[in-house]
């Protein structure tokens, strides 16, 4: 590898590497962890300007955890994410680094304490550059929704990058970090990626601990990677996954060592493409790259059989009745009392609290509140709630049996390329339809993986591939071994 | 489904939420039409379906009553608002 941290033409920077990559130089000592954070921290100064995937960017601490990082090194420690730069989306907590979800309400926020996968990556001795940016609260799928600024998508800067966890995936896009971590609530990991072409999982709800992220929708929400291919996506589950006695809703279940997943043929593996996924309003050009993928994955050696998913024509209702609904009644925390924005100008406590959560939440947060709280309110929790519930349950099964007959799905991950700025923001139910092929796996708590599948007039398309709960093994090796056979994931935007 | 303007403030009062004139009319339009396509779900016989709460089927999930140590006290209240003595402050709740 011919690697340079000048600007010369042709040849590989530091900011370019995969976190395999660059562990392995870092482990020959042919670079240190510090001058690849200079590096990176180069990069950001350099194109952060045109794309603000930021909220926050920790120089200082990331040059500390880098030159501590290199004393681990030098230890003999070879944990595969030791001194490798990354971006946390702003949902996460991070212990005395302000944590703000995008939102007015917990712009001064600096959480007292780290969420359990921000520990497993200080052990790993991961160096962290800052906090990304996102919708507010994780609700939207363009990152307009940010109290702070709208994060550009790369390859066209009047277009989106998704959301919500848009930040994360621009920043990994652009090699301003080598990697992120986000949260999928609905395809806020899976649909930035798509829309950025970077590599983005969706654990199995139950995986990855939800200790220490800000909670929206509690029954669909999962912290998950970002990363620029299969192989670091394999890596940063090795790291981020474990049972969290301190999340009840984590499963007990041993953690794989993800990377031997990592096997580039596909023989006897019986694929399933859902119709029902190929929806109406489904753009031309990204179809057309999911079926060329789908004629990759069957010369790889899978075999390929069409199938149907009858329900997955209400999973978008079920999605907008359960994920308000949860997410109502985890704000209702945000009272200008603990902690987060408080209104000073109100005469009693009922009007302190009206004008702080007027103040503090934007309009989505305060769509989504009000949408959440009619539909758990007297009179109309059976008709809505527990209707969306139920209809929850026939889609699971659905899955299930799907899983019968087939190790994975594959599916595009949007129907779409990335939309422009301001097209779908006035139009909630338009943007809610840009999470149509990615929402029915978290209302199923099933893994999702989304991988770069080529390109429709110029921009990203995302292939996604799902399996039954905890086959992130499965996902994996299909992904690998579709990567090893395309390059996609190798082209960069033209910043 | 169509939402009344009364409706939209009731719910808002329910949420603890202030809205401006301008909002209750936005969120009155937008969520009376996002509610007509949820009605997509009554096509559906549920009678004799279970709802599910959560995915993974996990037993009730219970630990030893260990006492452990909490949070000092001030690295909390350090997000407070206000706090006083220890204490998170709020106006007063009778009056």
């Amino acid at each position: 590898m011919n690697i340079a941290n000048s600007q010369e033409e042709g040849e590989l920077r530091l900011y370019q590497l995969t976190s395999h990559e660059a562990h392995e130089l870092l482990w020959k000592r042919e670079i240190s962890a510090l001058e690849l954070t200079e590096a990176v921290l180069g990069r950001i100064a350099q194109v952060e300007e045109q794309i603000h995937a930021f909220v926050t960017v920790t120089e200082d601490l990331a040059l500390m955890q880098a030159r501590e990082a290199d004393e681990r090194i030098r230890a003999g420690d070879a944990s595969p994410l030791v001194g490798i730069p990354t971006m946390i989306k702003d949902n996460i907590c991070t212990k005395g680094i302000a944590t703000t979800c995008s939102s007015r309400m917990l712009e001064n926020f600096v959480p007292p304490y780290d969420a359990t996968v921000m520990q497993r990556l200080n052990r790993e001795r991961a160096v962290i550059v800052g906090k990304g940016n996102m919708d507010e609260f994780a609700m939207g799928s363009s990152n307009e929704h940010s109290a702070f600024f709208p994060t550009r998508n790369p390859w066209d800067r009047e277009r989106v990058p998704g959301g919500s966890s848009g930040g994360p995936a621009v920043a990994v896009a652009t090699d301003e970090v080598i990697y992120a971590l986000g949260s999928d609530t609905g395809g806020s990991i899976r649909q930035p990626a798509g829309f950025c072409n970077v590599v983005g999982l969706k654990p199995t709800y139950g995986r990855v601990s939800r200790y220490g992220l800000v909670a929206f929708a509690s029954s669909l929400d999962q912290i998950g990677p970002l990363t620029k291919d299969v192989t670091d996506c394999a890596l940063v589950m090795n790291a981020i996954a474990c049972y969290d006695p301190r999340d009840s809703t984590s499963v007990p279940q041993p953690t794989p060592d993800y990377t031997k997943s990592l096997i580039p043929e596909l023989k006897g593996l019986r694929l399933g493409i859902p119709k029902e996924y190929f929806v109406r309003g489904m753009e031309a050009g990204v179809e057309q790259v999911i079926w060329d993928a789908i004629a990759k994955l069957e010369q790889l050696g899978a075999e390929v059989e069409e199938t149907s998913l009858p329900h997955t024509r209400y999973a978008l209702a079920a999605y907008y009745i359960i994920a308000p609904s949860e997410a109502s009644a985890n704000l209702a925390r945000y009272d200008g009392v603990k902690y987060g924005f408080s209104a000073s100008d109100a005469e009693s406590m009922w009007d302190a609290m009206d004008k702080t959560r007027q103040y503090g939440f934007g309009p989505e947060v305060k769509r989504r509140i009000i949408l959440g709280t009619y539909a758990l309110s007297a009179g109309y929790y059976d008709a809505y709630y527990l209707k969306a519930q139920k209809v929850r349950t026939l889609i699971r099964r659905e899955f299930e049996q799907a899983f019968e007959r087939f190790d994975a799905l594959v599916t595009p991950t949007s129907p779409t390329v990335p939309f422009k700025l301001g097209e779908k923001v006035e139009d909630p139910l338009q943007m809610y339809l840009s999470d149509v092929c990615t929402l029915p796996i978290n209302i199923a708590g099933i893994p999702g993986l989304s991988i770069p599948a080529g390109f429709s007039d110029g921009l990203p398309v995302g292939m996604q591939i799902l399996g039954k709960p905890f086959s992130e093994e499965t996902l994996i090796r299909i992904g690998f071994a579709y990567e090893q056979a395309t390059d996609w994931h190798k082209r960069r935007p033209p910043l | 489904m169509k939402l009344s303007r009364e409706d939209v403030e009731h719910i808002a009062f329910l949420a603890r939420l202030g809205l401006s004139e301008e909002e209750i009319e936005r969120f009155r339009e937008q969520l009376s039409n996002i509610l007509e396509n949820f009605e997509v779900l009554q096509e559906i016989d549920t009678a004799d379906v279970q709802p599910t709460a959560h995915v993974i089927a996990l037993d009730s999930v219970v630990r030893d009553d260990e006492v452990l140590p909490s949070w000092p006290q001030n690295e909390v209240l350090e997000n407070a608002p206000q706090a006083e003595d220890g204490y998170f402050r709020v106006r007063a709740v009778l009056e």
